[in-house]
């Protein structure tokens, strides 16, 4: 570790901040921070946010040690404080990219979870029915003769993995080599499944090809920004912030939000659609209709770098706002006003997320963005992009290694020239490289362990007691006497309670790796402390089952040949060479003390590369493509064959899909909708923000959110315990009347029961507290991605309020309809951080590319 | 045009069939989700042909009998999905659910041949109007020949290694 250039960044942070004039706001409060307005086309000032634990200096900081964000997947680049070997706090880094200097509440406050008491600090494995702690050996013994049994008597379809999107890349990449090649399974993929599939799925049917095409960058100069099923405020909060920034400045953009919720980004829009959930694809037909009616369409680029347009302009020829006003429940007119927005956008920027991705007709609905930004030739220019984003820090890792559903490096499993190619990097035969079918995606492998075809699931940083849909299910298929269960986490999660070993994991700050965030930033993320006890980074455990099984090359050589975080990413920009996403032009050193780079990053391209299809679609070429498609509404794959008479030259691919309507709808005994979903404070299941105080406090409990008119009709106010039921199952939570779409309940899905007296499941028969309890065991036919946001449900109250709130904070989308009806959602000194801007550069702002 | 009237008939059979062969499929297989659900929503499209051919046959003086191939009686569907709960977590309904799909698949092939017949039939009779139901309807019964052929490729590996 290069401690000297750490600290010599630090130092150099540290004088900033003493000269600049920083101001204490409640990040918990004040979410967003202060304003530092910027004009379109200028570069986004830097404001630097300082957290450091109570009773710490800024003089007092022995290191700074560099790292990105862990919490959500805007990769906001930091400095991790470290005095007398712990953490006591972090600070933005003024030159990065991304962030400028910006932390959100989550990396302000949620280091703090690193250094709770209840780390697992030793492994643990079940000896008659309980989890008693024991040594690595034992443990690792004990996974390896499993294994070792398991692949002689049933073969290695009997081993699944499943992982995470918060492991650093060099762990998806070792972990990847050992199940793909090692063990030689297809059944490996990540909860990314749960949150990015459908994003990778959408850029392979529109451009051949995953890759983000967009840049951050883009929302300096875009002059529409549209976010479709995108609540940016609360899942990438630093890029809301330059949003905020823009908005008011000189020349601001309008913003077109599609969401069902009253999201900050919806109060701030020009456009505010509202749809039904379920019906995306019907919405966004509509808005392909009008663009093409009124003929504002780029023919040139149509005709220069596409396939199938004639197809999509019939099949939304009858798709009129009328039409889908009906489907959707939004009025025609603001449907024909958002396609104006749209229409006439000079820059146009989109963003997605969850809204479209977890909901009905996910792939099919993601396309038809793509399709928004092809026919408009809305590609490859500063501001004119599309952002298929993700939820999680290091989910673009996952999938790029081929720790998800795909094979390493976005080569195509279909296509048996790439397989060899894979093959040669690893020095083993195409043969032992599963390929007669798509990697087995998630749900499948879960499916696989109910049916009993698996018989061994390594889970990796992730909670799917919690996460997963249908929990009963999930439980169930866990606590099978026949599936042998590893876990490897930082504590005693739901799954843990479940498994048969469970290992303790180092994490963020305590290893060294590299993650890549939604705009193919690469950030290195160096160790800052040691981890507790004897938790081990999850590389270590990964080279560490590597050599007990000793796997192989063709050659008779090991198969894995580095043992550390250097040696596994230098073996990984060689998988990468020659990729869409190719690292051969970063290095370790390259990454400190500066900005973080965009891949590709190589020869052609040493600085990175900001945006993709600058210059036509690169990546469609049946040759080189990550797929040949699929049909959006079967999940069918489409031949090479296909493919290569479809688009022969390499163009992108315009896929049109009809609406079909959702498999779940309300009736008479499930009248409303249920959708799930995230709070700005809180990630995935809690594990860490959870442990830190300021971000439990604001959202401590799971909470129900339904509009003024439901709550009306039924007779419930604000605080009352009520109860969601669906055919799953059913969960209680006090209510928070809000401006949600009429007829729509929305529950937020980070609560499980590790904080509670049963630990890993509700107690008895009675209701639970996780959303998931409730949700249908249902996913996107192309992209495999469960859909959390179209069951049907019933509400009841089960005691009123009696003077009690709804947990839920009143800063973001749950805020309350009436501002009065709850206390407001403040941090006090405990969240108080630093903002410090007027630093000396960028105040001016200046051009940038 | 006897010849095309029967092929009409033939087809308004097989996508009547289909329809009633994809219903009991999704809820024979009710814990095999991506089964379940797409057989559910092909089962539309099979169904949506039989009224179209039911329509077509009804202009030219041919009486095919309701539009059926709608869900098998409530009681059945309770049973097979009950069934198929309670085999959640053995193997062998991997092995029915393969033969399932082929038959799916079968199914689907003979009425896309049938499909095929009508079209050449049309355009040799220059029949605008069986062209448009053709044109409309064939390249559905394709792709619900490209899904069973997906998931069988998808799913044999593993249930024919593992049983």
């Amino acid at each position: 570790m290069d401690e000297a250039g750490m600290s010599e960044a630090g130092m150099d942070g540290v004088g900033r901040n003493k000269s600049g004039m920083g101001t204490s706001v409640d990040r918990i409060a004040n979410p967003w921070g202060g304003r530092t307005p910027y004009d379109r086309h200028r570069s986004w000032p830097t404001r630097v946010d300082t957290r450091l634990g109570a009773g710490v200096e800024p003089d007092q900081v022995q290191r700074w040690v560099q790292a990105a964000s862990i919490l959500h997947s805007d990769g906001d680049a930091m400095d991790v404080a470290v005095v007398d070997g712990r953490m006591v706090g972090v600070r933005g880094r003024a030159d990065d990219r991304v962030n400028r200097g910006r932390l959100g509440p989550k990396d302000l406050f949620g280091w703090q979870a690193n250094a709770s008491e209840d780390r697992l600090t030793r492994p643990l494995i079940r000896e008659g029915g309980r989890l008693v702690e024991c040594d690595w050996d034992t443990a690792m013994d004990r996974i390896v003769t499993r294994s070792r049994e398991l692949t002689e008597e049933r073969g290695p379809g009997s081993i699944g993995f499943y992982t995470s999107g918060q492991l650093y890349l060099e762990e998806y990449y070792t972990l990847a080599v050992l199940a793909r090649a090692g063990i030689g399974t297809s059944h490996l993929d990540g909860n990314t499944r749960l949150c990015t599939a459908t994003a990778a799925e959408a850029l392979k049917e529109s451009f051949g090809c995953d890759g983000q095409p967009g840049s951050y960058d883009d929302f300096d100069h875009a002059d529409v920004v549209a976010l479709f099923g995108h609540n940016i405020a609360e899942t990438q909060p630093v890029q809301w912030m330059r949003l905020l920034d823009r908005l008011e400045g000189g020349d601001p953009p309008r913003l077109v939000c599609v969401d069902p919720r009253p999201t900050k980004v919806a109060r701030r829009a020009a456009v505010h659609l509202a749809p039904r959930a379920g019906t995306n694809v019907a919405l966004l037909n509509a808005l392909l209709h009008e663009i093409i009616r009124t003929d504002r369409i780029d023919h040139d680029y149509i005709a220069a770098h596409t396939v199938g347009f004639e197809e999509l302009a019939s099949r939304v020829r009858e798709c009129t706002p009328q039409w889908a006003a009906a489907v959707c429940d939004v009025p025609a007119a603001s449907i024909a006003e958002a396609a104006d927005v749209l229409g006439d956008a000079d820059r146009l920027l989109s963003t997605v997320l969850q809204g479209v991705y977890q909901s009905h007709q996910a792939t099919a609905a993601a396309v038809q963005i793509n399709n928004l930004h092809l026919i408009r030739g809305m590609l490859g220019r500063s501001g004119a992009g599309v952002l298929q984003m993700n939820g999680q820090p290091t989910a673009q890792n996952t999938r790029e290694c081929g720790a998800d559903g795909d094979l390493p490096g976005f080569r195509n499993w279909q296509n048996d020239a790439h397989v060899a190619d894979l093959a040669k990097v690893w020095n083993v035969e195409p043969e032992s490289i599963a390929h007669y079918a798509p990697p087995t995606h998630a749900m499948q492998i879960f499916r696989y362990a109910e049916q009993g075809s698996i018989r061994m699931l390594w889970i990796s940083g992730t909670n799917p007691a919690v996460s997963l849909p249908e929990l009963a299910r999930v439980r169930s298929i866990l606590r099978q006497e026949r599936l042998f269960v590893v876990v490897q986490d930082l504590f005693r999660t739901e799954t843990a309670q479940l498994a048969d070993v469970v290992l303790p994991a180092a994490t963020w700050g305590e290893k060294t790796g590299v993650s890549t965030n939604a705009d193919r930033t690469v950030h290195l993320s160096d160790k800052a402390v040691e981890p507790p006890g004897e938790a081990r980074p999850d590389l270590d455990v990964f080279l560490d089952y590597a050599a007990r099984m000793d796997f192989r090359d063709k050659d008779g050589g090991p198969l894995i040949t580095w043992h550390d975080p250097e040696a596994a990413f230098e073996a990984w920009k060689r998988c990468s060479a020659g990729r869409p996403c190719d690292y051969t032009g970063i290095t370790y050193d390259k990454l400190r003390g500066a900005s973080g780079v965009q891949w590709p990053c190589n020869e052609q391209a040493p600085d990175g590369t900001a945006r993709l299809y600058t210059d036509g679609i690169s990546w469609a070429h049946p040759d080189v493509c990550e797929s040949y498609g699929k049909d959006l509404e079967t999940g069918a794959s489409d031949e090479p064959v296909e493919y290569r008479s479809l688009n022969p030259d390499g163009k992108a691919v315009i896929r049109a899909a009809a609406y079909l309507p959702p498999h779940e709808t309300p009736d008479v005994d499930h009248p409303f909708q249920l959708t799930t979903g995230r709070t700005l404070y809180h990630f995935h299941t809690r594990t860490k923000t959870a442990r830190a105080p300021q971000l439990n406090e604001a959202a401590p409990d799971v909470w129900v959110e339904a509009s003024v008119s439901d709550a009306a009709a039924l007779g419930l106010g604000e605080g009352d315990l009520v109860e969601v039921g669906t055919l799953r199952g059913a969960l209680r939570g006090r209510l928070r009347v809000t401006d949600i779409r009429p007829g729509l309940l929305f529950v937020p899905f980070h609560y499980g029961y590790w904080d509670t007296a049963t630990g890993h499941g509700p107690s008895g028969g009675a209701p639970g507290r996780a959303a998931n309890e409730t949700t249908v065991t249902d996913w996107d036919p192309a992209s495999k991605q469960p859909l959390f946001k179209t069951a049907a449900a019933s509400l009841r109250l089960v005691e009123h309020a009696n003077g009690s709130h709804a947990p839920a904070p009143t800063t973001t989308a749950s805020a309350p309809c009436r501002a009065d009806a709850a206390p407001p959602t403040v941090g006090g000194a405990a969240a108080l951080a630093t903002e410090t801007t007027g630093t000396s550069h960028h105040t001016g702002g200046r051009d940038i590319r | 045009m006897n010849g095309l009237n029967l092929t009409l008939r033939a087809l308004h059979h097989g996508e009547k069939h289909l329809a009633g062969q994809l219903t009991a499929v999704a809820e024979r297989h009710r814990t095999e989700h991506e089964i379940h659900h797409v057989a559910t929503d092909l089962a539309v499209w099979s169904r949506d042909h039989v009224a179209h051919l039911a329509e077509t046959a009804d202009a030219r003086g041919v009486h095919l009998g309701g539009s059926s191939g709608a869900s098998t009686a409530g009681v059945l569907s309770a049973l097979r999905e009950k069934a198929a709960e309670a085999m959640a977590h053995r193997p062998e309904p991997g092995l029915l659910l393969l033969r399932d799909l082929r038959e799916l698949h079968l199914g689907a092939a003979e009425n896309s041949l049938h499909w095929e017949m009508l079209a050449q039939a049309a355009q040799a009779a220059r029949d605008e109007r069986l062209l448009v139901l053709v044109s409309r309807c064939h390249p559905q019964t394709l792709r619900q020949m490209r899904w069973t052929n997906t998931m069988i490729k998808n799913l044999a590996p593993q249930i024919l290694t593992s049983f």
